[in-house]
């Protein structure tokens, strides 16, 4: 099977471990990337020390965009809102475990930059871009 | 280059395909190119592409300005170029033909020429729901500056307009009617004779977005009796950067100029200026010269074919198309049934975001596109986030089906 489409990916896209809503969440956000029509939201409850205790997305998208969002997500737990700030592209590549063209980078970023933008209190439709640069 | 049998009526795509350099290439290692996306692009045949390139060697030089003779080369071969084009779209005269740059331009020609001149606040421009962003961001633009009223004729669950939505916004005396003659996403071609005359019953003009059309079927717009009627070279063998407003005389005569520069001017002084008489007023500064003779051979190259031939020959292929997609569980086809469109087949796969599906096929060799091809409003209203869209053209064949259908049955394997 081709890189792209490998196990893990496949599995979180049919089988995501992480999907629902957070009502009421300490941290609510979501965007879109009108290229592709993929729309992912964020919801993270916090903890007195400002870490990470609950973390789940949901929306609709590729495999790439949603896999990632699964796994991004996962990944969070426990962190302090200060280290997921810190969080980068890289980061969000070796959790997939494979490389990206242009035009699915922007896929598999969507959820970071959700992420970051919800972390770092930005308002709906502020452009995020910088954020996983 | 005539590889091709004008007489039998019956294209040979095997043989057709021989004219296109681009087919001899690997996509991916030992993988041919199996092009379905001509409905974004079509790919050039060698006479298009030689023509440019012998412009460049032979005669390139600026055209209507030297009295050298490669400048008078230049200047006939640009014209004669302009005057193939008239009769291939059957445009009475040459100087109805405007080159621009895309569809895109010439529907902005329109906007903001004839709109700025001729609407006022509260005026009525009648659009279709079907619309590429092309027909309708200027538009919108355009009601920024002059507050125009925009109204949609409405598309049906079938990808058909509803022209019983239509007469009825017919009755609030409308000044313009612009609409696609066919459908990038669904391929559904509109009755744009019925369209047209029902505007002008109305007083309005229309405007025919006929960038997927010429491509696929013979078109006379004395016929259509179009006011306006864009299309691009890039979509029917031709270059990119070149896009053609046919306008009827009296319109361009009386529209103000669009933009302003060098050949649209007949004097020049220092607060003031003439404009030249059409269509060079609306041609300023140096056009795309190489492209426009690059148009012309592409038009020499489908007459010769025949566009009837075309057409016949895409219509099957997209019969075929859809007989097949429908064979493949969780296939979903967006848009009309073949007796109403041409080229297009646009679907979603169950489960799969046609991102996947798109990436999937590329392993092998299958160009399709996938995303919402311009039409946001489109998917919207049917709640599709994405499609998957495969276009064909003259040089595509069943086999191309057929690997098609192969590559979704691998899609499902992975995703099944």
């Amino acid at each position: 099977m081709d890189d792209l489409y490998r196990e893990l990916i496949i599995d979180r896209y049919k089988n995501p471990q992480f999907r629902g809503e957070l009502e009421p969440a300490d941290i609510s956000y979501h965007d879109d990337n009108p290229l592709c029509g993929d729309k992912i939201r964020i919801d993270l409850r916090v903890d007195e020390n400002d870490i990470v205790t609950e973390a789940v997305f949901s929306g609709h998208g590729c495999s790439i965009s949603l896999a990632s969002a699964d796994l991004v997500v996962e990944s969070i737990l426990g962190k302090t809102l200060d280290e997921v700030k810190e969080m980068d592209k890289e980061m969000v590549l070796e959790l997939l475990g494979i490389e990206l063209g242009p035009v699915r980078l922007k896929c598999a970023l969507l959820s970071l930059k959700v992420l970051k933008a919800g972390v770092y209190g930005l308002g709906e439709g502020e452009s995020s871009d910088d954020l996983v640069a | 280059m005539k590889a091709v049998t004008t007489h039998s009526n019956v294209l040979d795509p095997e043989k057709i395909r021989k004219d296109f350099p681009i087919f001899s290439k690997e996509i991916h290692p030992g993988v041919p190119l199996i092009y379905l996306d001509s409905a974004a692009t079509s790919q050039k045949p060698l006479a298009v592409i030689e023509a440019m390139d012998a412009y460049y060697r032979h005669s390139n030089a600026n055209i209507h300005r030297g009295i050298h003779a490669l400048a008078e080369e230049s200047t006939a071969n640009y014209e004669a170029s302009r005057q193939r084009i008239a009769d291939f779209i059957g445009a009475a005269k040459s100087h109805e033909i405007i080159f621009t740059r895309n569809t895109t331009e010439s529907i902005n020609l329109v906007a903001h020429s004839w709109g700025r001149a001729n609407l006022k606040s509260g005026d009525l421009i009648i659009l279709t729901e079907m619309e590429h962003h092309s027909n309708l961001v200027p538009w919108q633009i355009l009601t920024s500056e002059i507050d125009l009223r925009l109204e949609f004729i409405p598309v049906n669950a079938e990808g058909l307009l509803d022209l019983d939505e239509y007469k009825k916004l017919l009755t609030q005396n409308p000044r313009l009617v612009s609409f696609t003659f066919m459908s990038n996403v669904v391929g559904t071609i509109n009755p744009a004779k019925e369209i047209i005359h029902l505007a002008h019953e109305a007083g309005a003009l229309t405007l025919v977005d006929a960038a997927q059309a010429v491509p696929h079927f013979a078109v006379n717009v004395v016929d259509l009796d179009a006011d306006f009627f864009a299309f691009s070279s890039h979509k029917m063998c031709g270059p990119t950067g070149l896009g053609v407003l046919f306008g009827k005389e009296a319109l361009l005569d009386a529209m103000p100029p669009f933009l302003g520069g060098g050949d649209m001017i007949k004097r020049v002084k220092l607060r003031s200026f003439t404009t030249n008489d059409l269509p060079y007023k609306f041609e300023a500064g140096t056009p795309a010269i190489a492209e426009v003779i690059g148009l012309g051979a592409a038009v020499e190259y489908l007459d010769d074919i025949g566009m009837d031939t075309i057409a016949a020959h895409t219509k099957e292929l997209t019969a075929y198309a859809l007989e097949r997609l429908e064979e493949v569980p969780g296939v979903w086809l967006f848009g009309p049934s073949i007796e109403h469109k041409a080229g297009v087949a646009a679907f979603t796969f169950e489960g799969v975001h046609p991102h996947d599906v798109s990436q999937i096929l590329d392993r092998d060799g299958l160009a399709v596109r996938a995303g919402h091809h311009c039409a946001m409003p489109l998917h919207e209203k049917f709640d599709l986030p994405a499609t998957t869209r495969a276009s064909f053209y003259l040089y595509n064949e069943k086999q191309d089906v057929d690997r098609l259908i192969e590559g979704l049955y691998k899609v499902k394997e992975i995703f099944g």
